[in-house]
This record gives C-alpha cells, sequence and structure tokens, in this order.
C-alpha cells in the first residue's frame, strides 16, 4: 500500500517536473518579463511616494510594509491567477482532452500538477534577478529606501513560507476553474478576461488593500483573491501582527480546500457531458 | 466471455444551433435551440481476446465515438459496454491502465520533449517498473525501427515517424487490448507498410485485441479477419471481407488489353467500368466463364486479367444500398 502512494506521488511529480523542465526554457521571455515588472515596480513606488509625502493623516501602512508589498508583488506576479495554462486550453480546442483523459490519473490533480509547473516555473525564473535587483541594485544606485527590506523578523519569515505555500495552492485552484470553464465554453478567454479585470485588484496587486475605503474593508478582509497577494505580503512586512497571521494563513488554506473541492466536483460533473471536438 | 462487449449502446450529442447572421447570433443569446444528434444507435458487437477487427464507415458514421466510450473518455447515453468485464468510464482510471489508444490525427507524445522523455513520462504516469518498462522499450524501439529518432524534439518528426512513436508510446504499460484510430492516416506507402506489419506482428505474437477504424480498406485486406461496418451511427454488417463482398460485390472483374482498338457491343455496355483505347474493364455480376468466352469470340484480345472488385467499390455499394433502405 505504501509502494502505490509512492508510485502514485511519482507519476503526479514527473508531470510537474517534465513541465516545469520545459517552461524552464523560456529565459528570454522572463527577462523582457523582469525589465517590465522592474520598471512597474519603481513607477508604483514613485507614486506611492508621493502620496506619502502629502499625506495628512497617519497611512494605515508604513512605507517601508508599502516597499515590501510592491516589489514582492512584482517578482511574484506569475502567480497571479489571472490566465490559465495556454496547452490545455490548447488541448480544449483540438479535442486532445481524449488522451488526458486516457491516462490512469485522476483528472483533477493531473491538470493539477500541470499548472502549478505552469504558475511556478516562469515565476522563479523572474523571481532570481527580480530579488536581486530590489535588494542589491537599488542600494548600489543610491535608492536604499526603495529597496525591499527583510522580513520583520526570523518568526515572519517563517510564517510568510506557509503563507506562500498556501498562496501557490490557491492560485493553483483558482487557474483550474479558468481551465475547467472550457468544459462549458470551449473558448477560456471569456472567464480569463473576467478574471483579469477582478484577480489583480482583488488581490491587491493594483493597491494594497489596506489603501481601500473602510467600507470595502470587511469585504475585502474575507474574500479569496486576498490570500494571493495582501495575507503574505503583509505576513512578511509585518504589518500585519503575529498574533493574527496563524488566523489569517488558516483563511487562506480555508479557501484553497474550498475551491479545490469545487472544480474537484465540477470535473466530475462536466465528464458526463463531455464533448470531445473533432469527432 | 468475450473481452470487449458492446449491447444496444446509444450515444446522442446535443449540439447548440445559432441561426445565420447577426439577428441568430443575438437570438442565440436569449433563446438557445438545440438538435439532438444520433451519433451512435442500438449498437451490438462483441470481440474476444486477440482478435484483430476492422471498423469501417464514412465520416461521421460514429466510429471515433465508439472507441472513445470504450476507452472510456465518453460516458454513452443507453446500452451496455463491458471491456474486460469493466465499464470503462465508471472505472476509468483503472480501465486506461490496461488498454492502449492511439488517434492517428493527434499525438499524445510531449511537443517539445525528445521522444524517450516523453516514454520515460508515461512510465511514471503508467507506473510501470523500471526493468519491465526498460525491457518493453527497448522491443518497441526495435519493431518499430525508432532507434534515430529517439533525441528529437516531437514537433520536428515526420508525419509517419510521429505516428510510430505515437504506437510505441501506447504500448509502453503493454495492454492487452489496443485501440487505433486511423492509425494509417496521410501516411505515406512505406510508413503505412511498416505501421501494418507492426500491428499483424503485434496481433500473432503477443496475442493484443486490436479494434481499428480506419478509411483506407488496404488497411482492411492487409489486416483484419472481421470487419465491422458502421453508417449513420448504426452497424451494418459484422462479418469476414469474404461475406462483405458476397453480399455487395459477389461479382468479378475482367481487364481486357486490345490488340487494336474496337468498339463495346451493345451487349456488354452496362459492364463497363473504365475504358481506354486498348483497355476495357468489365464488372461481371454472374456466369463468368460464359462471359469470358464472349470476350475472346467478340474481341481481339491480347491479354486478360480476372480479379475481385476492389474493396473501395465494394463497400461504396454497399454504402448506398443501404442508404437506400433507410
Amino acid at each position: 500500500m505504501d509502494s502505490l502512494v509512492t508510485a502514485l506521488v511519482r507519476s503526479y511529480a514527473a508531470v510537474v517536473a517534465a513541465r516545469f523542465r520545459m517552461l524552464l526554457q523560456y529565459r528570454a521571455a522572463a527577462l523582457a518579463g523582469i525589465a517590465t515588472q522592474i520598471f512597474w515596480g519603481c513607477i508604483k513606488l514613485m507614486v506611492f511616494g508621493a502620496f506619502y509625502a502629502v499625506a495628512v493623516t497617519t497611512p494605515p501602512m508604513t512605507f517601508t510594509a508599502i516597499v515590501a508589498y510592491v516589489w514582492l508583488g512584482q517578482v511574484l506576479i506569475g502567480l497571479l491567477p489571472w490566465n490559465h495554462d495556454p496547452e490545455l486550453q490548447e488541448l480544449f480546442m483540438s479535442g486532445g482532452v481524449a488522451y488526458e483523459l486516457l491516462r490512469p490519473l485522476d483528472l483533477y490533480w493531473f491538470w493539477f500538477a500541470r499548472t502549478l509547473a505552469y504558475r511556478t516555473a516562469p515565476t522563479l525564473l523572474r523571481m532570481v534577478p527580480g530579488i536581486c535587483f530590489a535588494t542589491l541594485v537599488l542600494p548600489l544606485i543610491g535608492l536604499p529606501e526603495w529597496a525591499l527590506p527583510a522580513p520583520a523578523s526570523v518568526t515572519h519569515g517563517l510564517l510568510f513560507s506557509a503563507s506562500f505555500l498556501a498562496t501557490v495552492l490557491l492560485s493553483c485552484a483558482i487557474t483550474i476553474l479558468i481551465t475547467i470553464s472550457m468544459f462549458w465554453m470551449i473558448e477560456g478567454r471569456g472567464i480569463a478576461t473576467f478574471m483579469y479585470g477582478v484577480v489583480p485588484v482583488f488581490s491587491g496587486m493594483i493597491v494594497p488593500l489596506p489603501l481601500f475605503p473602510d467600507w470595502m474593508q470587511p469585504f475585502l478582509q474575507w474574500q479569496p483573491f486576498r490570500g494571493l497577494c495582501d495575507v503574505p505580503f503583509r505576513i512578511y512586512s509585518g504589518d500585519i501582527p503575529l498574533a493574527m497571521a496563524s488566523q489569517e494563513i488558516a483563511l487562506q488554506f480555508a479557501w484553497a480546500v474550498i475551491l479545490i473541492l469545487f472544480g474537484y466536483g465540477l470535473i466530475a460533473r462536466a465528464r458526463t457531458r463531455l464533448v470531445v471536438q473533432g469527432g | 466471455m468475450p473481452q470487449i462487449l458492446v449491447d444496444g449502446l446509444s450515444k446522442t450529442f446535443r449540439v447548440a444551433e445559432r441561426k445565420s447572421g447577426l439577428l441568430g447570433a443575438f437570438g442565440g443569446l436569449i433563446h438557445r435551440q438545440y438538435r439532438t444528434v444520433d451519433a451512435l444507435s442500438d449498437v451490438t458487437f462483441s470481440i474476444d481476446e486477440g482478435e484483430l477487427v476492422g471498423y469501417i464507415g464514412p465520416n461521421g458514421a460514429g466510429k471515433s465515438t465508439t472507441i472513445k466510450i470504450l476507452s472510456g473518455i465518453l460516458v454513452p447515453s443507453n446500452g451496455r459496454c463491458e471491456v474486460d468485464g469493466r465499464a470503462p468510464w465508471k472505472q476509468r482510471r483503472k480501465h486506461v491502465a490496461s488498454i492502449g489508444v492511439v488517434f492517428g490525427q493527434r499525438t499524445q507524445l510531449w511537443w517539445d520533449l525528445p521522444v524517450i522523455e516523453s516514454f520515460d513520462l508515461l512510465r511514471d504516469i503508467y507506473r510501470v517498473p523500471r526493468s519491465a518498462y526498460e525491457r518493453r522499450r527497448d522491443e518497441l524501439i526495435e519493431m518499430l525501427d525508432l532507434n534515430d529518432l529517439l533525441d528529437t524534439p516531437v514537433r520536428q518528426l515526420s508525419l509517419g515517424q510521429r505516428v510510430r512513436c505515437d504506437i510505441a508510446a501506447a504500448l509502453l504499460h503493454e495492454p492487452k487490448i489496443l485501440f487505433l484510430d486511423e492509425p494509417t492516416i496521410g501516411l505515406d506507402a512505406v510508413s503505412q507498410l511498416n505501421v501494418r506489419a507492426f500491428i499483424k506482428q503485434l496481433s500473432r505474437e503477443q496475442n493484443v485485441t486490436v479494434l481499428l477504424t480506419t478509411h483506407d480498406l488496404d488497411d482492411i485486406e492487409a489486416l483484419c479477419d472481421r470487419i465491422l461496418v458502421l453508417n449513420d451511427g448504426r452497424l451494418l454488417m459484422d462479418g469476414s471481407i469474404e461475406e462483405l463482398r458476397k453480399r455487395y460485390g459477389d461479382g468479378r472483374y475482367v481487364a481486357v488489353e486490345l490488340e487494336s482498338f474496337t468498339d463495346v457491343s451493345p451487349a456488354h455496355e452496362n459492364v463497363v467500368v473504365e475504358r481506354s483505347d486498348s483497355h476495357i474493364l468489365f464488372s461481371v455480376e454472374s456466369d463468368v466463364p460464359t462471359f469470358i468466352d464472349e470476350v475472346l469470340q467478340r474481341y481481339p484480345v491480347k491479354d486478360l486479367l480476372i480479379t475481385h472488385p476492389p474493396i473501395e467499390r465494394v463497400v461504396a455499394t454497399m454504402y448506398q444500398t443501404e442508404r437506400i433502405q433507410h
């Protein structure tokens, strides 16, 4: 039994590894991407810097927390589930989804494995140069106040790791929902366009969530997209008090589990009404 | 108990319809109209272990739908379907681990990976023990002559090479049942012969059950002892090629080469299939010896050849007759 479980895990791990290796080939795209993100990071910090300089009340976040929020967001932007794996899209368009069902794997976890690689491999490629720039280059060129600070403490760092794990699961769970929507719509772009508008705003990628008006806070607090950026980034900088951190992380995991179960149920339903394109 | 049992199998698809034009497009947003399409109606057959069965029919007849139900991809609307005593779509994961499937028009290999890495990945996905995998892989590489292709990314392979790799990929986990959906489509003559030879060898030496759909009737003649003919979702025939000929083309073709150009006699005009300067091709339904006598007397014959009508023609006749009956 034990060896069966290991073999099962290995089969999914092999899917992740293969796709991961393949995606690592896109180095030029990653370099172009990180250049854009560095540029945006600087613009955002200029804008926030200007606002903070003329603020008449005390802002809800310190500028250091903002800097951490902005750079973590720029570096990890590839994790944001606002698009879906074009390879899977192609499978739906061409009818190749038939081959997916021929594998002795659970379809949900099979796609989860592929999605995991799709989300993490490009992110990893962009992360390394991005972090180097934000931690090493910025102080060298005379902008130390714009540099990505270290986590607030070792404890914060560890809690950030836990929260980040939940972020990855959550991101994959949402991405795969976009993929599953193709069972009903064939074309994933419709849902993806919708996500394109919703995810960056409600995750905090555009503007950190604490800077939104007070009346929106109760809603922002509980919605799932917050676990993509806001929670891990603010745990990192210490903006979320340590006492609250475990509760926030639990909420992230809870959303991940709910969305995974939702996607799992949807796939089971979609199976019975599947029409394979192209005969 | 046959290995594959299909009893009263039906599959209905619901297709959304849209009236043409802009108005139709808007109408579709408000009220969608659906049309049901019977891809399969009441199909019944069974296949025993080790059989090599050809599955033919015109485009849209329901061949691929059958294969997809048998492989657990599609769920049938009605009827019974069991492979090795299992309903494929109910125990999909267990089922697909014991069958191999090739769709000739699509690849199951990873486009950007070298062939050998796709094979290794399939080993992990199917959880084949390493030693068994290596033995099987080397055997398939040998049989399908893949040695020079292994390090090439799939996207750089020619169609014939790709299909050979795809067939190997479908067999790495040593399935006892193989479904081939148009495996020879688009292949050149040499590749086609190679693929055929391999399928034959697999069936004979390893007793693998093969169900093969094709439009190429040469495939059928070269490979299959038994054919299933499907048209419009209905099974028209289940039998040997001889039976097919008996029912729909029991005559002979008589090809005559002439010494010099001669007009066809009016009595023979309605049995001429083809005519060129020095050749006439007749199709004779019955009493061939008498016909030959007549020909030898009537025409300056230089050479004469009697053959079966080509299977294409037999099948075309069958489709026509059956269509009229429906």
